[in-house]
């Protein structure tokens, strides 16, 4: 099992629902988030001005710097690829976060490091992420890769994506449609 | 003209603007380590030189300091732990990826001798200090900590053992104070996602660094004449390594990918240029290099100038590794 994102930046109209329904359904702490928006605006104006959103969060990479140089190994992936921290051997010693190309994570007010969990607890039940659930648009589809029938491994065949900072070596696995 | 702007409305406190999850307290921390780093690995070279009696203050005395600046940087780390009534779980783990790891544990297995060491030569060091430095007030604690520590149960036995066994002690002691001092640059060239920071060089150039602010202190301290004109020219080596290794720092960087150009960028021109240059370059390195070539030449320089010059600019280097490194980065937003 390998779970991804695909993420459509020609449909997503940065509404901002992905950030508040991961902020309500994981109870992320005022002030923080796990997914944000993001605005992109490139050209020479006035003429070839072109402007697009992304919905970032974890790329959930496949070669995970973080948990790499977690010294205790609170920082782990666990089935489908999913990078998560466990808060109670979590140090609180920032070299995760130092160690993420997409400033993924940060530190809970309580302390321990927090970040995007693909919502592994709805996922169980046979959901959705919270964030692809609500989003308005369907920009967002969620999958896993393993299986060539799913919507994600479907869409990645069909159109043309990118994925950010491929430099950075990681393999992630949130990808960009064009 | 072609732009691109970019805007988020994430602004979680140091990860945006700008990332800031490591600072003041991480760069003491690795300026601490490198100190004693420097200071247990020329007291352990000179004790297998056999010169522990010609040169008491290497071999004898200013190891005490290193069990002191390595508390305060475990301390410093601790206070910069996010989850700090968490923090033995660094000591129920050994991850071997992990630099962070090694640094706990190698400064916990250093404190071993760098504690034993002074302490094997409490005798000495009270004798040397009231001979040159009579109206310490220090000289009543240490010996009072003499008098308890042969009071107490176990620990003459532990120190006979260790007095006897000085030669591997020293031998040990030489690989985990490099090891000490070369950790305190990967704990930075580690992070991959940090360009400043992800290169090979700051193993060695961090070592060379930490040994030479090591070599400026114990220039400083020494009473002897002579001391005191080898550690300014074993300082001359060091100035020169470390001036060669930033050279090729550079040339590595700019002639890597764009992630890496742009980082060195920070230091050629963006907003730590004169801060490195001017202040770590040449007020750290330089200088003080000018200063004890004229003083072997003969001219009268206090030797402190020299001293306290390296010990900055080797602590500034830090600070600015650190910030700047953290201002480098991948195109991500």
């Amino acid at each position: 099992m390998r779970y991804a994102m695909a993420m459509d930046t020609r449909k997503c109209v940065g509404c901002s629902d992905c950030v508040v329904a991961c902020q309500t359904e994981n109870n992320v702490p005022l002030g923080y988030c796990r997914d944000w928006i993001v605005e992109a605006v490139k050209g020479t104006y006035p003429d070839t001005v072109q402007m697009h959103f992304k919905s970032e969060r974890c790329m959930h990479c496949e070669n995970t710097p973080c948990v790499r140089t977690c010294p205790t190994g609170a920082s782990h992936v666990i089935d489908g690829g999913i990078v998560k921290v466990t808060p109670d051997e979590c140090i609180g010693c920032g070299a995760c976060i130092e160690s993420c190309p997409y400033d993924a994570r940060y530190v809970h007010p309580d302390g321990y490091v927090d970040k995007c969990t693909f919502c592994d607890h709805r996922l169980e039940q046979g959901l959705n992420t919270a964030c692809v659930d609500v989003c308005p648009t369907s920009c967002l589809i969620f999958g896993d890769l393993d299986d060539p029938k799913s919507d994600v491994s479907k869409i990645l065949t069909e159109k043309d994506w990118y994925v950010l900072a491929p430099e950075a070596g990681t393999k992630p696995q949130l990808y960009f449609l064009k | 003209m072609e732009e691109i702007i970019n805007v988020s409305g994430r602004s979680i406190p140091h990860i945006y603007p700008h990332l800031e999850a490591w600072g003041a307290p991480i760069a003491l921390y690795l300026f601490f380590g490198g100190l004693a780093a420097g200071l247990l690995f020329f007291s352990s070279y000179f004790f297998l030189k056999g010169k522990a009696d010609t040169m008491p203050m290497t071999v004898k005395v200013a190891p005490i300091i290193a069990p002191f600046i390595i508390i305060i940087g475990l301390m410093l780390l601790l206070y910069d732990l996010h989850h700090v009534l968490y923090f033995w779980q660094l000591f129920l783990n050994f991850r071997i990826e992990s630099p962070m790891s090694w640094g706990a544990w190698t400064l916990s297995v250093i404190m071993v001798p760098a504690i034993l060491w002074p302490l094997s030569y409490l005798d000495d060091t009270i004798e040397y200090l009231k001979e040159h430095k009579s109206n310490w007030k220090i000289i009543g604690l240490l010996e009072w900590t003499n008098n308890l520590t042969k009071k107490m149960p176990v620990l003459p036995k532990i120190m006979d053992l260790f007095v006897k066994n000085r030669e591997i002690v020293a031998y040990v002691t030489i690989i985990l104070s490099i090891i000490l001092g070369v950790y305190t640059g990967i704990l930075l060239s580690a992070f991959n996602a940090r360009p400043l920071w992800n290169t090979a060089i700051l193993g060695p150039l961090f070592l060379t660094s930490g040994i030479s602010t090591a070599a400026a202190l114990l220039m400083w301290m020494t009473n002897s004449h002579k001391e005191r004109q080898m550690y300014s020219r074993i300082d001359l080596i060091l100035i020169a390594v470390e001036l060669f290794l930033i050279t090729h720092m550079f040339m590595g960087f700019l002639s890597s990918g764009v992630a890496q150009v742009e980082a060195a960028q920070l230091l050629l021109g963006g907003p730590y240029t004169v801060v490195f240059w001017v202040l770590v370059v040449g007020m750290g390195l330089i200088l003080p290099a000018v200063l004890e070539i004229l003083e072997l030449r003969g001219f009268k320089i206090p030797i402190s100038t020299p001293a306290i010059l390296i010990l900055l600019g080797g602590l500034l280097f830090r600070f600015i590794m650190v910030y700047a490194g953290q201002a480098s980065g991948f195109h991500i937003l």
